[in-house]
């Protein structure tokens, strides 16, 4: 008995072994309701599969006609514009967010309010966004600029907010003692400390929003997402997988330029 | 001659050629930013309108319909089944995923490229998008919208845990490959163990997104609360939208908070 309960046995986070057992139970439980609740029966899986693979015999190979290439390559530039707009305006916007949202720089009901805005831009999808912004304002590019410049506003001004968080208020109290005015600190004490991430944090989000810039169309807000969805809706699969082709081909060359500039800031 | 050495060694941030860098890369950015605004001005022609007719849907939406929000429960209840399935599944078919896109574990350079392809396009199609084509391949439901979030989510965390796995320290692999074990066992008992907390905290985090994502699913048929809320918005039922979003927002912000104390523990 005493020899047993010397032998080493591994730590768990949950305090007692008990509750270790209780929680993986709890959390197997869960997910056989879940497969209950959603209809995932084996056999409809293998079956869905079956006809996955016919689909994919369909999807190749990619093609598309001149019109139809001359269509995906005009409603794709439409997609990058979007994406540039959105980038430079969110950006924009961004900035006072992001210093009323710093809790060192900031009164603590503007930080609050701030805070608020982040985490609504935060929590709701690019596509929520876009079919409500798409009610207002209706179809077209202006919907999907106003949509991600939304959704920047959320990423960017968080992540600022946190680097502005960070800075070392030494440098910004020396310059305040010099006697500078509030406008003169920001720009001599705060802004050089964020300025190598607020490069890299730009380029990252325009990454981001060429993909979301791909999408958004789906609900009717600009870019090669509707053209995608046409396509679906006609099965011409084809068709749809020389579009997928061309999305996957601009997201990589996208994520390239920003890997090589982030590479260069840091 | 003298005072040209002079203005040399006044001390500058930045040499000349950095300096140049930076104007053309922010002229640059500014010389597309003005080319893709005159590119879209068709659709751009009523930007004034556009802080009324956003305030105009806000007051609609007030105040949000209280009484709907039973109707809501069931949806959402299944949207917390689509990402909890298809975080699973994902977890299923990454792992392999990540074996093979680690340098360290792959059996050959082909299958190390096969690895990386794979992660590539899973990361690069939108779940979305993935979603339309599960939709025609298991027909509308939530079981399409379960198998588009697996998909989507297996290279995030097929990339993730292959960099997790390129760290471990290889030496306790050979241990355990040198008192005879499998290659199975060496898996279980060689590196598992090393990159354990690292696989329990990114699936927590995927869940965590993959929560989000699974409220537009509905949008393209794939199940979940988004069914409910573009039929509320195709209605223009505006304080039905509302509701639904507060609720969309709280489960949200509630998995955020529950993921970041469960990524903690592991850490």
């Amino acid at each position: 008995m005493a020899a047993e309960r010397r032998t080493w046995r591994r730590p768990t986070v949950f305090r007692r072994r008990e509750f270790k057992w209780a929680a993986y139970l709890g959390i197997a439980a869960f997910f056989l309701w879940s497969a209950w609740g959603i209809g995932a029966d084996p056999a409809r899986i293998v079956r869905g599969f079956g006809r996955g693979l016919t689909l994919l015999g369909d999807f190749f190979p990619p093609e598309a006609t001149p019109r139809q290439a001359r269509r995906i390559v005009d409603k794709m530039v439409e997609s990058v514009a979007m994406a540039m707009i959105s980038t430079v305006t969110g950006i924009a916007i961004s900035v006072p967010v992001a210093f009323m949202a710093a809790e060192n720089l900031s009164p603590k009901p503007l930080y609050y309010l701030n805070r608020g805005f982040i985490s609504l831009s935060r929590a709701l999808n690019a596509i929520i966004v876009a079919i409500l912004v798409v009610k207002a304002v209706g179809l077209g590019p202006l919907a999907g600029i106003i949509t991600i410049t939304f959704k920047t506003v959320g990423f960017f001004a968080k992540l600022l907010a946190e680097d502005l968080e960070d800075i070392d208020m030494g440098s910004v109290d020396a310059v305040r003692a010099t006697g500078a005015s509030p406008v003169q600190t920001l720009i001599y004490g705060v802004v050089p400390q964020i300025v190598p991430r607020f490069a890299g944090l730009s380029v990252y989000r325009w990454d981001i929003n060429i993909r979301t810039s791909t999408v958004v169309g789906i609900v009717g807000a600009g870019g090669i997402g509707s053209v995608l969805l046409t396509a679906f809706n006609r099965y011409s699969y084809q068709y749809v997988s020389a579009i997928l082709v061309a999305i996957i081909a601009v997201v990589l060359v996208a994520e390239g330029v920003s890997a090589v500039v982030r590479r260069r800031y840091q | 001659m003298t005072s040209r050495t002079e203005a040399a060694r006044t001390w500058e941030r930045f040499d000349r050629r950095r300096k140049v860098g930076r104007f053309l890369g922010v002229l640059g950015a500014l010389v597309v930013f003005v080319a893709s605004w005159r590119f879209l001005d068709t659709g751009i022609t009523n930007v004034e309108t556009v802080p009324r007719e956003i305030n105009d849907l806000l007051t609609r939406m007030y105040p949000p319909d209280v009484a709907y929000v039973p109707e809501i429960v069931g949806p959402l209840v299944e949207t917390l089944h689509i990402a909890a399935l298809g975080t699973v599944g994902a977890l299923v078919l990454a792992v392999p995923v990540a074996l093979l896109a680690a340098e360290n574990t792959t059996p050959n350079a082909a299958t190390y490229w096969l690895g990386k392809l794979i992660v590539t396009v899973s990361r690069s199609v939108n779940t979305i998008i993935w979603a339309l084509i599960f939709v025609v391949v298991f027909g509308s439901g939530p079981l399409a919208g379960a198998v588009a979030i697996a998909f989507r989510s297996i290279g995030f965390l097929g990339k993730l845990l292959g960099e997790e796995i390129e760290e471990i320290d290889f030496g306790q692999v050979e241990a355990v490959r040198a008192a005879g074990a499998s290659s199975t066992q060496v898996l279980i008992y060689g590196i598992l163990p090393q990159v354990k907390p690292a696989l329990v905290g990114l699936s927590v985090y995927r869940w965590d997104i993959n929560v989000r994502d699974s409220t537009i699913l509905g949008f393209v048929g794939a199940g979940g609360i988004g069914v409910q809320l573009f039929r509320a918005v195709n209605a223009f039922a505006w304080q039905s939208v509302a509701t639904i979003l507060i609720v969309i927002l709280g489960v949200v912000l509630a998995s955020e908070g529950l993921s970041a104390y469960a990524r903690g523990l592991t850490r």
